[in-house]
């Protein structure tokens, strides 16, 4: 089982399985979808500043904060514990194209040519994590959501506004990866 | 207390967001660059699954587990969708991971993320703090 389990898991299997977090949440306690919210009350009960969109009750979604919480802990159970007793698979046209934009080391879950502890004095990997982690943080809340709480909760109940957020994100990442990525990865 | 269970189905939903490799930078530049089915497989059969969900609890008047009535929290269409959306959109390319795979990859090993997550913090920040003069 545990075997069987520590593969990496097709698309038909954890597709699915996201998409029941939807009525599992409500079900477990009229609870919505949504992973962005919470970063926002971490900002609210620790960073309030007197800035109007952190004054509300975030006590009232702290179950946002357990379900966070867990997704890090997820990581580790299904990261390490279940880890995928093999190299991950990647498509040789995506590593052939990288690789032309100068990546080498393709064994990890990303490239650890950048996201490396030891390569965090370089510009490179600042703007891939910092700045790059600063631009979901931001555009998440100013899409009113991301992934989760758009492309999943909001596609599954029909909310028209969620589908032109995720065709958005999609647009963002597709003029990232052919336009900017290439003068990124050279920094 | 009655929070525990929400850690758990985080800790479900953590483990599925990493055994099926959406946390992987690798698979979303396949997914950007129309190499692999695999995140349009995903996030498509998630969302059918959604909404068939949504749809029967909806037919069935379904309540949560605590007799209270499901309400569906409405998303009201701004500007931020389409300009936030695509700023997200850019970071996603950027770091290769939304907010719960940050977490989880966090989480599966790869810690130099925790700056990436103390990063997006600041930049929901940011975005409370400009919220006023940015269009909607």
């Amino acid at each position: 089982m545990l075997e069987f389990l520590s593969q990496p898991w097709p698309w038909y299997i954890g597709g699915p399985l996201i998409g029941l977090a939807v009525p599992l949440l409500l079900l477990a306690g009229n609870k919505s979808l949504g992973i962005s919210s919470s970063l926002r009350h971490i900002c609210a009960s620790c960073f309030p500043a007197g800035i109007e969109f952190f004054k509300y009750d975030w006590r009232k979604e702290s179950w946002n904060l357990f379900y966070v919480g867990g997704i890090l802990i997820g990581g580790f159970v299904g990261g390490v514990l279940l880890a995928n007793p093999g190299e991950m698979v990647i498509n040789p046209q995506t590593i052939a194209d990288l690789q032309a934009l100068g990546l080498n080391d393709f064994s990890g879950l990303g490239p650890a040519e950048i996201l490396n502890w030891s390569e965090i004095f370089t510009l490179r990997t600042i703007v891939f994590v910092v700045f790059g982690g600063f631009l979901v943080g931001f555009g998440t809340r100013y899409a009113g959501g991301c992934t989760s709480g758009h492309t999943i909760f909001g596609l599954s109940t029909l909310q028209w506004p969620s589908l032109v957020a995720t065709i958005s994100f999609m647009v963002g990442g597709f003029l990232c990866t052919h336009f900017l990525l290439p003068i990124l990865l050279a920094l | 207390m009655k929070n525990i269970k929400y850690l758990l189905f985080g800790v479900l939903f953590g483990v599925v967001l990493t055994k099926s490799e959406v946390i992987s930078w690798w698979r979303i530049q396949e997914m950007f660059r129309f190499h692999s089915f695999h995140m349009y497989g995903v996030i498509g059969s998630a969302v059918v699954v959604g909404i068939i969900s949504v749809w029967i609890l909806k037919k069935t008047h379904a309540k949560s587990i605590e007799g209270e009535e499901l309400t569906f929290g409405v998303k009201k269409f701004d500007k931020g969708n389409i300009i936030g959306g695509l700023i997200f959109g850019i970071g996603w390319g950027i770091t290769g991971a939304c907010p719960g795979p940050l977490l989880a990859l966090v989480g599966s090993g790869l810690t130099i993320m925790i700056l990436a997550t103390i990063s997006a913090i600041a930049g929901t920040w940011v975005y409370g703090l400009l919220r006023e003069k940015l269009p909607h």
